[in-house]
């Protein structure tokens, strides 16, 4: 009698407790459904289908998919977002770890220091773009009086298709705090003993960043190496900034820079949905989009755990 | 014999001393290129137009003058978009506030089967390419006739973001389920535990969501630009842009613009120092 009393207790606390969670999780759960599955699958759908804003979606097969190989600008825009994944990843990341190294030093001013590393990091996109905007205006910025004092006919940057993508690149290594704050906490994690024994053992600075300190760090890097190669594929905001400033008063202009030399793919997408009004089209960029992603996470994922993993036998 | 101590010391403190002054040539150098765009933004904004289109091109400004101020609110109207991005910023914080410890105890503190899959699809959302769903959900909105409201930009916050239910869900793991085994045994049921013992205990996690929520809707640029076209209800991300973009060669009240956007962050940011880097440095994540 007893027992069984117990037991239905037991039983209706679990029942409660799987209401409650799933009440408490309700907001996110809803917000999953229509900001995700929900747009995601009506986006596939949608890819199918040739529409505008206004009218309604006209099932059209493969349609959209062959405008999409056949299109020589896509071609281009994926060009130039394999150049920020592939280039600027890297470089932002050096940076970063380069700026962590420094930051996890003593020294006194230190945190002054970090807070300069990190402010860049926090200000609007439209304001930090803007200023690098005006500086590298090719007379009166800044940055070429500057090199113009050290000798260098410094280049026309954003109006020069072949400085346009390593303008963005230095716009990018400005703005790399975020990475450098996650970095700097995994080198804290390091335990000093083991830089002491190096010490001891008479390694040089060089041995104990690749013995020690990589090694040390080496799951954060590469879960970095994988959000900020994500993000690149998702790189569009500062080169809108950028394009529709440089043509002028059309804002409704799709544009891709000096001979499309900085039009990114999501850009792309962009100007296909909301300026050319081929959402249809835009869908099928996005969607495959979404599965290169998708793709690339799984496969990171996989490598994360396995460095991770291998690290964690040694 | 102390001879040969005293030079092998000097010598040691030499190179010491060298690779001290090359590490601090090292920061000042780097300081100097961070904080340049800074610098650049403020010697423009105080400096008039005709001067700063002057060659050779000066650091500081040559005519000093405040006029660009005035000038630059003169042609966007900066209270109007100030009040504008105020009120979306507010709502957007009360929104991550009131989701986000919500879910994160939820997934915390409550042991259902639910939260392992929820915890794995957190992750999942935090790669779905904004430009996937950003074309359903314009028409979705466009639909309802909430383009050019402020709905498309509040709403999502009020159903928690992946970024934010992590950091706080970190934070509860490391409240003792002791505590919250007490309050059941005082008779608390599970809405009263949350709200009297779990939020409580939760205020320096929340502290970090309201600043970053802060930020980003302060600084939210994409979604405003495909929501927002009506002039009196742009953000002023979406004012500073067009300013831009109207009027790309007057660089004076450009750059006086963008200082007195940008003036209230940095002042947030060095006030709320602490949080940030602790934000960060928990989660291990990118926003």
């Amino acid at each position: 009698m007893r027992n069984q009393n117990v037991k239905k207790w037991r039983l209706s606390q679990q029942a409660r407790d799987t209401r409650n969670g799933f009440l408490f999780a309700l907001p996110w759960i809803a917000g999953f459904l229509c900001f995700s599955v929900y747009p995601l699958v009506s986006s596939l759908y949608y890819s199918f289908t040739s529409f505008n804003p206004v009218s309604t979606p006209v099932w059209v097969g493969l349609e959209n998919f062959k405008k999409v190989f056949s299109d020589p600008l896509i071609l281009k825009s994926l060009r130039n977002t394999l150049f920020m994944a592939f280039i600027s990843t890297p470089i932002n990341l050096c940076v970063a770890l380069g700026l962590a190294m420094i930051c996890t030093r003593q020294f006194r001013g230190r945190s002054t220091v970090r807070t300069i590393f990190f402010l860049p990091s926090v200000i609007p996109m439209v304001a930090g773009t803007m200023i690098w905007i005006w500086m590298f205006d090719p007379t009166y910025g800044i940055i070429n009086s500057i090199l113009e004092k050290v000798g260098i006919d410094g280049p026309s940057w954003l109006l020069d298709p072949r400085y346009t993508k390593w303008s963005l690149v230095l716009m990018g290594t400005w703005a790399t705090g975020t990475t450098m704050l996650v970095m700097m906490s995994a080198l804290q994690e390091v335990s000093t003993s083991y830089y002491e024994a190096a010490r001891i053992d008479g390694a040089n600075a060089v041995q104990s960043f690749v013995h020690i300190t990589l090694p040390g760090i080496a799951h954060v890097v590469v879960y970095q190496v994988i959000l900020n190669f994500i993000n690149a594929f998702q790189y569009f905001q500062q080169v809108y900034i950028v394009v529709s400033a440089s043509s002028g008063n059309a804002v409704g202009l799709a544009s891709g820079g000096p001979s499309n030399s900085i039009l990114m793919y999501p850009l792309y997408i962009f100007h296909n949905a909301f300026v050319y009004l081929e959402m249809g089209k835009a869908s099928a960029m996005a969607w495959l989009l979404f599965l290169v992603v998708a793709g690339l996470t799984f496969v990171m994922t996989k490598v994360t755990k396995k460095v991770t993993e291998d690290i964690g036998g040694e | 014999m102390n001879d040969v101590k005293e030079t092998t010391n000097n010598r040691y403190r030499a190179a010491k001393n060298v690779r001290n002054i090359a590490f601090w040539v090292l920061i000042a150098a780097l300081c100097f290129m961070f904080l340049m765009p800074f610098i650049v933004m403020v010697s423009t904004a105080f400096r008039t137009n005709r001067d700063a289109f002057t060659e050779p091109v000066t650091l500081f400004p040559r005519e000093f003058t405040l006029e660009n101020f005035p000038a630059a609110m003169a042609v966007i109207p900066y209270w109007r978009y100030m009040a504008n991005t105020i009120f979306i910023t507010a709502l957007s914080v009360l929104g991550q506030l009131f989701s986000t410890p919500m879910v994160a105890y939820s997934l915390s503190k409550i042991k259902w089967k639910g939260a392992p899959i929820i915890a794995s699809l957190l992750m999942a959302t935090m790669m779905i390419p904004y430009t996937v769903t950003m074309i359903p959900l314009y028409r979705v909105y466009s639909a309802l006739h909430l383009t050019n409201t402020y709905i498309p930009l509040i709403l999502p916050t009020f159903f928690g973001s992946a970024y934010f239910i992590i950091i706080v869900r970190q934070f509860f793991a490391g409240v003792p389920n002791s505590i919250m085994e007490a309050a059941r045994i005082d008779g608390a049921n599970e809405l009263q535990r949350y709200l009297l013992v779990a939020l409580p205990l939760c205020k320096p996690a929340l502290t970090t969501v309201a600043i970053y929520a802060f930020m980003n809707a302060w600084s939210d640029y994409l979604a405003p630009m495909i929501y927002i076209s009506k002039p009196d209800k742009l953000t002023l991300s979406l004012g500073l842009q067009q300013f831009l973009s109207q009027y790309s060669t007057d660089w004076a009240r450009l750059m006086a613009a963008a200082f007195i956007f940008v003036l209230p962050v940095v002042i947030f940011y060095i006030v709320f120092q602490k949080n940030f880097v602790q934000g960060i440095a928990t989660s291990g994540l990118k926003a």
